[in-house]
């Protein structure tokens, strides 16, 4: 089973509903026992980074998913899940988990798009991601594949830790980790098959793990 | 980089699409949530949903369509028509829709938007815009004015003014059909696009006049649109959206091609 991590932000039916239709059996929770049995666990979420810290601290979530990890727990970070799992982020000037260094930047506003016209903001849309390392979740998944994103602050790990990045006004790093332990700023679960060929990815390293 | 989105919009009526769908090949099609599947498995970017039921009970099933669609599709989706209240948008979220579009309910009272930011997020937020063109005048500066209840309504609102005034309240993109150009097939309102994307930092999706994909590709490159909604030009057949998006890729515009 995969747990996908409940913590009262951010859309976790539409990850739930994904891993459903590739029949991979899962768990919207934010219990210890549950996520503690879990092959592994997706950290999903839309939303603010502020009020998520403020919810995985009140619910003790940040210790129990900090252990979990420690113990060698598969992980797959997704969006804010993603930017969350570094040292701190530029939205609402939130300390975050501190589960792998780095931090979470903002899109500079002065940024251009091909027409030399400032980006929009936030990030909206499909991009290509473009790996710098081999990454196991990528595996069948066709290198000219795009992915939907939406975001207007992005991660900035330490760069060995550095798997895939994007371009958008910027190259900024859209993919990040180690094995057993994943990070993407966009949405498997909105990303058509190649997404899901990566939600699939995952499950098989949980149950290899 | 990033691809500029094609989105097909279906419209929606007690739980039934306003008009069967023929695509390419005479598969006739009356169900939503079949078509979504069909246009999902084809390369559509992102599908639009607008909802012209009137009565309360067809909401519901609206909401069925929208859980089944949920299910069905692994790209964002939207819902708009009749999204009148926070617990309209949230219905509409919770059955599984990426966003909810407003459009004359964000006219009426513009708190409908910022209160859905707060409480959802400004990407789930489009603001649909119907817009007339008009003699500038001091009232509509631009040329440009707001219309609801489909064109039939006036509103002596300027359309660039309102296009700002959307997203200082939070929205996350903007929606903009031209009443002049819906439904002539001789291309989308290029300058009103392009007035109102250059003028706002939200993207805006480009709606009304598509007849070819040169049409499709002018509102991407020209109207600086970031995406393109078409209708009947793949609903009867006329192209599929591989080839709509072969064109724009000859033509030089970034658009997804993998799927």
């Amino acid at each position: 089973m995969i747990a996908v991590l409940n913590y009262r932000a951010g859309n976790l039916t539409s990850v739930k509903r994904a891993l459903d239709h590739e029949n991979i059996p899962s768990a919207i929770t934010d219990d210890a026992e549950s996520l503690a049995q879990a092959r592994g666990i997706i950290f999903p979420g839309v939303g603010a980074a502020g009020s998520a810290m403020h919810n995985l601290r009140n619910s003790g979530l940040d210790k129990i998913l900090k252990e979990l990890l420690a113990r060698g727990k598969p992980m797959l970070g997704i969006c804010l899940g993603c930017q969350i799992i570094l040292d701190k982020s530029m939205e609402n000037h939130a300390s975050t988990l501190s589960i792998l260094p780095g931090s979470c930047e903002r899109f500079q506003d002065e940024l251009q798009d091909e027409h030399g016209d400032p980006i929009n903001i936030p990030h909206m849309g499909w991009n290509n991601v473009n790996l710098v390392k081999q990454c196991e979740l990528f595996q069948d998944v066709p290198r000219e594949a795009e992915f939907y994103f939406v975001h207007s602050y992005f991660p900035v790990p330490h760069k060995d830790l550095v798997i895939g990045d994007t371009h958008y006004g910027r190259e900024f790093c859209s993919v990040f980790g180690r094995p057993g332990l994943w990070a993407m700023q966009f949405h498997p679960e909105k990303s058509g098959r190649p997404g899901l060929k990566i939600l699939n990815n995952f499950y098989k390293y949980c149950m290899n793990a | 980089m990033l691809s500029k989105r094609v989105i097909p919009c279906l419209d929606v009526r007690d739980g039934k699409l306003t008009k069967g769908i023929k695509f390419k090949g005479n598969v006739e099609i009356g169900d939503p949530v079949e078509t979504a599947r069909h246009y999902y498995e084809h390369g559509a970017d992102e599908i639009v949903f607008y909802d012209i039921t009137a009565s309360a009970e067809a909401r519901g099933i609206m909401l069925q369509v929208v859980e089944k669609v949920a299910e069905t599709i692994f790209i964002p989706f939207s819902v708009g028509g009749g999204i009148a209240s926070l617990e309209d948008m949230r219905a509409a979220l919770l059955a599984g829709a990426e966003k909810v579009s407003v459009n004359s309910a964000a006219v009426k009272k513009p708190e409908i938007i910022s209160q859905g930011a707060e409480a959802f997020g400004s990407q789930c937020i489009v603001v649909g815009m119907d817009v007339l063109r008009v003699e500038k005048s001091p009232q509509c500066p631009s040329g440009y004015e707001i219309v609801i209840h489909g064109g039939r309504r006036r509103m002596g609102m300027d359309a660039l003014w309102w296009a700002k005034e959307v997203q200082k309240l939070g929205a996350g993109e903007i929606c903009l059909n031209s009443i002049d150009a819906d439904g002539t097939r001789d291309g989308y309102e290029l300058k009103l696009t392009r007035l109102i994307a250059q003028n706002v930092r939200i993207p805006v999706i480009a709606s009304g006049g598509a007849g070819n994909p040169e049409h499709m590709v002018q509102a991407v490159t020209q109207g600086r649109a970031s995406a393109a909604l078409i209708a009947s030009i793949v609903h009867y057949g006329e192209y599929t959206i591989q080839e709509v998006k072969d064109y724009m890729h000859q033509a030089g515009v970034k658009v997804r091609r993998t799927w």
